[in-house]
C-alpha cells in the first residue's frame, strides 16, 4: 500500500516544465499498441469537439512556419546586397555603396514577418493547451464514471496499483503528448517541407548536400537507439529491483533491525545499486551521445555548404548571401528531424497508453439497474434468502440452495475462522455481487427489483476497514445521509459515543482527517463509522466486529454504540465475540466460503458439529494460555 | 544542493575532465563560424578555390575534434552523474538501515522510500543536466561574446544588449510559472488522492449510495488540475515564440549595424556572417541555461529531503569497546540464561511532552512468562521495543544477564532475542527463507519444528510447494493469520533465550491462538518469555503480570493477586468480562 502511494507521489509528467524534452522519446523501449489504428481513431474521437480550435491550431502553425521559413532567404538577399555594395566600393566603382534603402526595407519586412510568426506560434500553443487539457479532462471524467459502473468483482480482482497506473500514469502520458508533441508534429513536418522548398529555390546542388545529411543522421540515430534500448531495459530492470529492495527493507525495518540483518541488507543494496549504476550510465551515455553526433552531422553539412557554396560563389552560380541562408537552413533542418524521430516513438507509447485506458473503459459493467419495485417507505427489514446459489468462480460453487428467513429486528451472527468467507453474505446482501440462482428478498421484494441505490439506502454498514475520506469529521459523519444538519451529525456522534473524543480535538467537528487518518486511533475511526451508520438510520444493519487492537476503554464504547445501533434493526454481524453470538437469533457457521451449520447457539452446541468445536476451542482458549503454570 | 554536491569529491577528477572537454567542445563549435568567415573573406573575395578547400579541410578537422570532445564529455558526464547518484543512494540507504526504530518512525516508510529512490534519481538527473548543459552553455556564451568582440567590438554590443533582455524575459515567465507548477503538483496529488479514496472506499461509497458525491469530488479535483494546467501551459507557451523572436531580432540588428560598419569600411562581410551565427549559438546557450535553472528548484527540494536523512545521526550505537558477552543464541545448548531486568527505566520520545515509560522496574526470569498489559498508549509496545534496543532508555538501566544492553554490541544483544511484532512483516522469498530469516543455519528439521510450534506447519504443507512456496513482497499472498504464524516461526527458529511477543496473536482465531499458546508453553519452557497484550485472557495465566497505565507500573503480580490489589487491572478485566471475553 505504501509502495503504491509512493508510486503516485512521483512527479507527474504534466507538472514537468519541459516534459520529455526533444530527446526524451529516443532510445526508450517502445511498447506497441495491439490495435494502433482503432485506438488512434478512438482517441481522435475525444478531440472531435475541439475541431474548430484544432483547425486554428493547424492554420496558425502553417502561417507561423511559413513566415519564419522565408527569413534566412531574405537575410541572405540582404547579405548579398551588402556584399555587392562592399565589393563595388572595394573596386572603386563610382557611386557604389550599400543600398541602405533596400536593406532597410527588407529588414523591416523581415522583422514584421518574424513578429507575425511569433504571434501565431503563441496562438497555436495557447489554443493547444486548452484543447489538450480539456480532452484529458473528458477522458478522466469518463474513467471515473466508468469506475462507478464497474462491478465489485473488478475491484476485488485487481490491485489498486494496477488500476491507478492506468487512471494516472497512462492519462498523464496522453496529456503531455497532446500538449507538446501534437503541435511539434505539425510544425516539424511543415518546417521540413518549407525548408526544403526554400533551399530548392536557391540552389539544388546545396539542397542535395544538406538533404544528404538526413539519411546519415537517421541511420546513426537508429543505430544508437537500437543499442540504447537494451541499456534502458537493463536500467529499468535494475531500478525495479533496487526500488523493490528499498521498499521491502524499509517496510520491515524493525524486523531487519531486530534480527540483525542490516549489514546483509546494505550489502544487497550495494550490489543492486552497482548493477543499476552499470546500466544507468550506459543508458545515459547512449542518449547523451546522440546530441553530439547529430551536431557532428549538422557540422558536416555546415562545412560542405561553406566549401561547396564558396566554390559555387567564385563561379558566380550563387550569391554570397545564399551561403549564409543555407547555413541557417541546415542548422534549422536538424532540429525538426530529431523531433520527428522522437515523436514517432512517443506517439507509439501514447497510443499504447490510450489503449490501456480504453481497455479499462471497455471492462464489463454491472448489469443495468432497472428498479421495478418501489423501496418501502418504512421498511420492516425482513430478509429472506430464497434458495440462493452463489460462487465467485463458476467452477468452485460456494453457496448452494441456501434458505433462511430473518424476521424484522432479528440478529444473525456469521462466525467462522479467518478467511472462511464471512464477507460473502455481505457482498450478496448489498448487491456488490448478485446471486446466481434463487433470490434475496427484503420485505418480500427481490432485491434485484429495487435498484442498487434504493436497496443500499435501507442498509447501514460498519466494517472493520474503517474507510474515512480526507475531509472534516463533520463531513465524514454526514456522509451517512445526504443533507444531514449539524444537529443531526452531533446527535449521531453522541449516539455513537464519539462526541466526547471529538470535542477534545482542536477543531472539534471541523477537525480535518488527514490522508492516512493518523491523527485518529483505530478505535476512534471505528466510532466515526458507527456515527455515520447512525445518521443513515437504516432498517438493516451489517456489522463487522473488530479484532484489531483497540484499547479496552474505547472497545467498551464501541460495543455500547454498536449495541444501541442494533436496537430495533435487523442485523447481520460478522461476529468475534461470545456475547454477540450467544444473543444471536441465528448463527451461520462458515467454513471455506460455505455455510456449514445454521441454528441458534444452543441448537448448534447440541449438534456437536463444527460450531461446537469452535466454541469449545474458544472456551479453552481463555483457560489455556501460554503461561499456565 | 551544494551540501550534497560535497559528495562529488571522489569524482572531482572526472568533473574537471567534463569541464575541460566542454570548454574544448564549445571552442570548436565557435571556431567554425570564424573559419567560415575566412572562407568568405579570403577565399571567396579573392576567388581562391584552393584556399576555400584548405580552410574547409580545417573546418572538418575542428568539427571532428569538437565531436570527439563532446562524446568523451558525455561519457564522463554520464559516469559522474550516475556515479553521484550511486554514492548518494548508497549513503542514504546505509544511514536509514542504521536508524533506530524510533528515528525511522520519525519519517514515514513511504517518505523514506521516496527519498532513497525518486529523490536520488532526481538529483542525479539534474547533475547530468548541469554537466551536459549548464557547464558548456556559459562557456559557449562567454566564448561567443569574446569571439564576436574580437571579430568586431562594436557589433558585439548588439549581443551584449540582447542577452540580458532575453534573460529577463525568461526569468519573468519562469518566475510566474514556477509557483503555478508547484500548485499543479498539489492539485495532482489531490486528484490522485480522491481517485485512490474512490478505489479503497468503493464498498462504503456504494453502501451509502454516495457515488454521485464521489463523482462531484472527483470532478472538482479534475477541474482544478485542468484549469491550473491550462494557465501554466499558456504562460509557458510564451517561451518559444519569445525566444525565436529575440533570436531573429538580433539577426536583423546585426545585419543592419553590420551593413553600416561594412559601408564605413570597418568590417568584412565574413565577420558579419560569423557574428550572425555566434548570436544564434549564444542565445541558444542562454535558453539552455534557463531550462536548467527551471529544473533546479525541484532538485533542490529533493536534495533537501535527502540531506534531512543524512543529517540524522543514529542514536542507538555500539559501545566502544563492547563488553564481550557470551552469545548463547542459535546454539540451542544453553537456554538457561536470559534474565531480563528493568531498573527504574524511563524513556521519552524526543520532542514528546511526557515520557512514554516512567520509572519501570521488574525482572523477567528464564522459564517464566512475564506479561505486560495496559490500554492503548499505556507504553506497552515502547517497553517491549526497549528490549532489542529499538530505542535507548533515558534513565535507569535495562540488563540482560546482568549486563546493561547499551554496553553490548547490538548484534550480540539481538542474537539472543526472538522478537515478534504486532504487524507481521514478511519478505520476498519462500516460506523457508522467511523462517530462516531468524536463523540462517537452521536445519530443515529445526525449521519444521519452528513451523509446527507456530501452528504454521499445517497450512504450509497444504501449499503446493510446501516450504519452497513463494512469499510475495510483504506476504500479500498470505492471510493475516498465516503471516502472523510465520512471523512467530521465524522468531522460534532463532532458539533465543528471550522471546518478546508484542501483541502478536491478534490475527489468529481463538482455536489457533489456544493451540499456539499451548505449544509455545511446551517449547519455550526454559526461555524468558515476555508477552505484551491488552486482553486479560492472553495474560491471566502468566507467572507475572505487569500492569501499565500512562507509562507507569500500577500493579504487578499474578492474575489472582492483581484482581485483589490493582484497580486498573480490575477495570480492564471488568470491561472485557462485560464483552464476554472472559468466559
Amino acid at each position: 500500500m505504501s509502495a503504491e502511494r509512493t508510486a503516485l507521489r512521483q512527479p507527474s509528467q504534466s507538472a514537468n516544465m519541459f516534459g520529455r524534452g526533444p530527446m526524451g522519446g529516443l532510445g526508450l523501449p517502445v511498447q506497441k499498441a495491439k490495435d494502433f489504428k482503432g485506438t488512434l481513431r478512438r482517441l481522435t474521437g475525444y478531440l472531435a469537439p475541439h475541431r474548430p480550435a484544432l483547425i486554428v491550431v493547424v492554420v496558425a502553425g502553417v502561417i507561423s512556419t511559413l513566415f519564419s521559413v522565408v527569413g534566412p532567404k531574405m537575410m541572405g538577399l540582404v547579405t548579398t546586397k551588402i556584399f555587392e555594395g562592399y565589393l563595388g566600393r572595394a573596386m572603386k566603382v563610382p557611386g557604389a555603396g550599400i543600398d541602405f534603402r533596400y536593406v532597410g526595407n527588407m529588414l523591416a519586412t523581415l522583422l514584421a514577418l518574424y513578429a507575425v510568426s511569433a504571434l501565431f506560434l503563441y496562438l497555436q500553443q495557447y489554443l493547444m493547451s486548452g484543447v489538450a487539457q480539456k480532452t484529458v479532462y473528458a477522458l478522466r471524467e469518463d474513467v471515473e464514471a466508468k469506475f462507478s459502473r464497474l462491478p465489485l468483482r473488478f475491484f476485488d480482482s485487481k490491485t489498486h496499483g494496477e488500476i491507478l497506473s492506468r487512471a494516472v500514469n497512462d492519462l498523464d502520458n496522453i496529456s503531455s503528448t497532446l500538449q507538446q508533441n501534437l503541435t511539434q508534429l505539425i510544425t516539424s513536418l511543415l518546417s521540413v517541407t518549407g525548408i526544403i522548398i526554400m533551399m530548392l529555390t536557391i540552389s539544388w546542388i546545396l539542397t542535395i548536400v544538406v538533404v544528404l545529411t538526413l539519411p546519415l543522421s537517421v541511420t546513426i540515430v537508429a543505430a544508437i537507439a537500437k543499442r540504447s534500448q537494451a541499456f534502458f531495459v537493463r536500467q529499468q530492470q535494475a531500478l525495479g529491483e533496487l526500488n523493490g529492495h528499498v521498499a521491502e527493507m524499509y517496510s520491515g525495518h524493525a524486523i531487519v533491525t531486530a534480527y540483525g540483518h542490516e549489514v546483509r541488507s546494505v550489502a544487497r543494496f550495494d550490489e543492486l545499486n552497482e548493477n543499476y549504476y552499470d546500466g544507468a550510465w550506459r543508458a545515459q551515455f547512449a542518449t547523451g551521445v546522440m546530441f553530439p553526433i547529430m551536431m557532428f552531422v549538422g557540422n558536416l553539412g555546415y562545412v560542405a555548404v561553406a566549401v561547396i557554396g564558396g566554390i559555387l560563389v567564385t563561379r558566380r552560380s550563387i550569391a554570397i548571401g545564399d551561403i549564409q541562408a543555407f547555413i541557417q537552413y541546415s542548422r534549422q533542418f536538424s532540429m525538426p528531424i530529431t523531433q520527428l524521430s522522437s515523436i514517432a516513438n512517443t506517439i507509439q507509447l501514447t497510443i499504447a497508453s490510450a489503449e490501456r485506458v480504453f481497455e479499462l473503459m471497455d471492462e464489463a459493467e454491472e448489469p443495468a439497474d432497472t428498479p421495478v419495485a418501489a423501496v418501502p417507505a418504512t421498511p420492516r427489514g425482513e430478509v429472506r434468502f430464497d434458495h440462493i446459489a452463489f460462487s465467485y468462480q463458476p467452477e468452485a460453487p460456494l453457496i448452494e440452495d441456501m434458505a433462511l428467513t430473518v424476521a424484522s429486528g432479528q440478529m444473525v451472527a456469521i462466525v467462522g475462522h479467518t478467511g472462511a468467507g464471512k464477507t460473502t453474505l455481505v457482498n450478496l446482501l448489498m448487491r456488490f455481487y448478485d446471486v446466481n440462482a434463487g433470490a434475496i428478498r427484503v420485505d418480500g421484494i427481490d432485491i434485484r427489483d429495487l435498484g442498487r441505490g434504493g436497496l443500499r439506502r435501507m442498509f447501514g454498514m460498519v466494517l472493520q476497514d474503517t474507510w474515512l475520506f480526507s475531509g472534516t469529521i463533520r463531513d465524514n459523519i454526514a456522509y451517512g445521509r445526504d443533507g444531514a444538519t449539524e444537529a443531526e451529525v452531533v446527535q449521531a456522534a453522541k449516539a455513537a459515543q464519539a462526541d466526547h473524543f471529538i470535542r477534545t480535538l482542536p477543531d472539534n467537528y471541523g477537525t480535518l482527517i488527514n490522508e492516512e487518518a493518523t491523527n485518529l486511533s483505530q478505535g476512534q475511526k471505528q466510532l466515526l463509522t458507527i456515527a455515520r451508520a447512525f445518521l443513515a438510520d437504516p432498517a438493516i444493519l451489517i456489522l463487522d466486529e473488530a479484532t484489531s487492537s483497540v484499547d479496552t476503554r474505547t472497545e467498551v464504547l464501541i460495543q455500547q454504540a454498536m449495541g444501541t445501533l442494533m436496537h430495533g434493526r435487523t442485523t447481520f454481524v460478522i461476529a468475534h465475540r461470545l456475547s454477540t453470538i450467544r444473543n444471536a437469533d441465528v448463527i451461520l457457521m462458515m467454513e471455506h466460503g460455505r455455510i456449514v451449520e445454521k441454528g441458534t447457539h444452543q441448537q448448534l452446541l447440541d449438534a456437536h458439529g463444527r460450531y461446537a468445536a469452535l466454541y469449545q476451542s474458544q472456551f479453552s482458549g481463555s483457560t489455556l494460555p501460554v503461561g499456565q503454570a | 544542493m551544494l551540501k550534497l554536491f560535497a559528495l562529488l569529491k571522489p569524482l572531482r577528477g572526472s568533473v574537471a575532465i567534463v569541464t575541460v572537454l566542454a570548454l574544448a567542445q564549445s571552442l570548436a563549435n565557435l571556431y567554425l563560424p570564424r573559419l567560415m568567415a575566412d572562407i568568405v573573406d579570403f577565399g571567396i573575395v579573392l576567388g581562391d578555390t584552393r584556399k576555400i578547400l584548405e580552410i574547409g579541410g580545417l573546418m572538418l578537422l575542428v568539427a571532428i575534434v569538437g565531436t570527439i570532445c563532446a562524446v568523451a564529455g558525455s561519457y564522463f558526464a554520464s559516469k559522474v552523474a550516475t556515479g553521484f547518484g550511486r554514492i548518494v543512494r548508497g549513503r542514504v540507504f546505509d544511514r536509514v538501515a542504521h536508524f533506530s526504530v524510533h528515528q525511522f518512525e520519525e519519517f514515514s516508510t513511504a517518505s523514506l522510500i521516496t527519498r532513497t529512490t525518486n529523490d536520488t534519481t532526481q538529483v542525479q538527473q539534474v547533475l547530468l543536466m548541469l554537466l551536459s548543459m549548464a557547464i558548456p552553455a556559459p562557456m559557449m556564451a562567454i566564448g561567443g561574446v569574446t569571439l564576436s568582440l574580437s571579430q568586431d567590438a562594436r557589433l558585439a554590443r548588439v549581443l551584449i544588449a540582447v542577452i540580458p533582455v532575453l534573460a529577463v524575459v525568461f526569468f519573468l515567465i519562469m518566475w510566474k510559472a514556477v509557483p503555478l507548477y508547484q500548485q499543479m503538483q498539489v492539485k495532482i496529488d489531490r486528484l490522485n488522492l480522491v481517485l485512490d479514496e474512490g478505489l479503497s472506499g468503493v464498498r462504503v461509497i456504494r453502501a451509502f449510495d454516495r457515488g454521485a458525491d464521489q463523482s462531484r469530488r472527483f470532478a472538482a479535483a479534475n477541474e482544478a488540475v485542468t484549469s491550473n494546467a491550462i494557465s501554466v501551459n499558456r504562460l509557458v507557451a510564451l517561451l518559444m515564440p519569445a525566444m525565436f523572436f529575440m533570436m531573429n531580432l538580433t539577426g536583423v540588428l546585426i545585419l543592419w549595424f553590420g551593413a553600416v560598419r561594412i559601408d564605413a569600411g570597418e568590417m568584412h562581410v565574413g565577420a558579419m556572417m560569423a557574428s550572425l551565427q555566434y548570436a544564434i549559438q549564444i542565445l541558444f546557450a542562454v535558453f539552455m541555461v534557463t531550462a536548467v535553472f527551471v529544473m533546479l528548484p525541484r532538485a533542490a527540494a529533493s536534495a533537501e529531503r535527502i540531506n534531512a536523512v543524512l543529517d540524522v545521526v543514529p542514536d542507538v550505537v555500539d559501545p566502544l569497546p563492547p563488553r564481550s558477552v557470551e552469545v548463547t543464541a542459535a546454539s540451542g545448548a544453553s537456554r538457561t540464561s536470559g534474565r531480563l531486568e528493568f531498573q527504574h527505566v524511563t524513556f521519552q520520545y524526543p520532542g514528546a511532552e511526557e515520557p512514554a515509560v516512567s520509572d519501570v522496574s521488574f525482572t523477567a526470569l528464564p522459564g517464566e512468562v512475564t506479561a505486560i498489559i495496559g490500554g492503548t498508549g499505556s507504553g506497552k509496545s515502547t517497553l517491549a521495543g526497549l528490549i532489542p534496543r529499538f530505542y535507548d532508555v533515558n534513565a535507569g538501566r535495562l540488563l540482560v544477564d546482568g549486563v546493561d544492553v547499551r554496553e553490548m554490541r547490538q548484534a550480540d544483544l539481538r542474537a539472543r532475542i526472538g522478537y515478534v511484532p504486532q504487524k507481521a512483516v514478511l519478505f520476498t522469498g519462500t516460506v523457508a527463507s522467511n523462517i530462516r530469516f531468524g536463523h540462517d543455519e537452521a536445519t530443515d528439521d529445526q525449521m519444521r519444528h519452528a513451523a509446527t510450534v507456530a501452528q504454521a506447519a499445517e497450512f504450509i504443507d497444504q501449499m503446493t510447494d510446501g516450504y519452497a512456496s513463494p512469499v510475495s513482497q510483504g506476504g500479500t499472498n498470505l492471510s493475516g493469520g498465516q503471516k502472523q504464524r510465520l512471523a512467530i516461526a521465524r522468531a522460534l527458529s532463532r532458539r533465543a533465550g528471550i522471546y518478546v511477543f508484542d501483541d502478536s496473536f491478534s490475527a489468529l482465531d481463538f482455536a489457533t491462538d489456544a493451540r499456539l499458546r499451548a505449544a509455545l508453553k511446551a517449547d519455550l519452557a526454559d526461555a524468558t518469555v515476555v508477552i505484551v497484550s491488552q486482553r486479560i485472557g492472553t495474560v491471566m495465566n502468566a507467572d507475572r503480570i505487569v500492569v501499565l497505565d500512562d507509562g507507569r507500573v500500577v500493579g504487578m503480580g499474578t492474575h489472582a493477586e492483581l484482581v485483589e490489589s490493582c484497580a486498573v487491572y480490575r477495570e480492564i478485566a471488568a470491561s472485557q468480562a462485560s464483552l464476554g471475553e472472559v468466559a
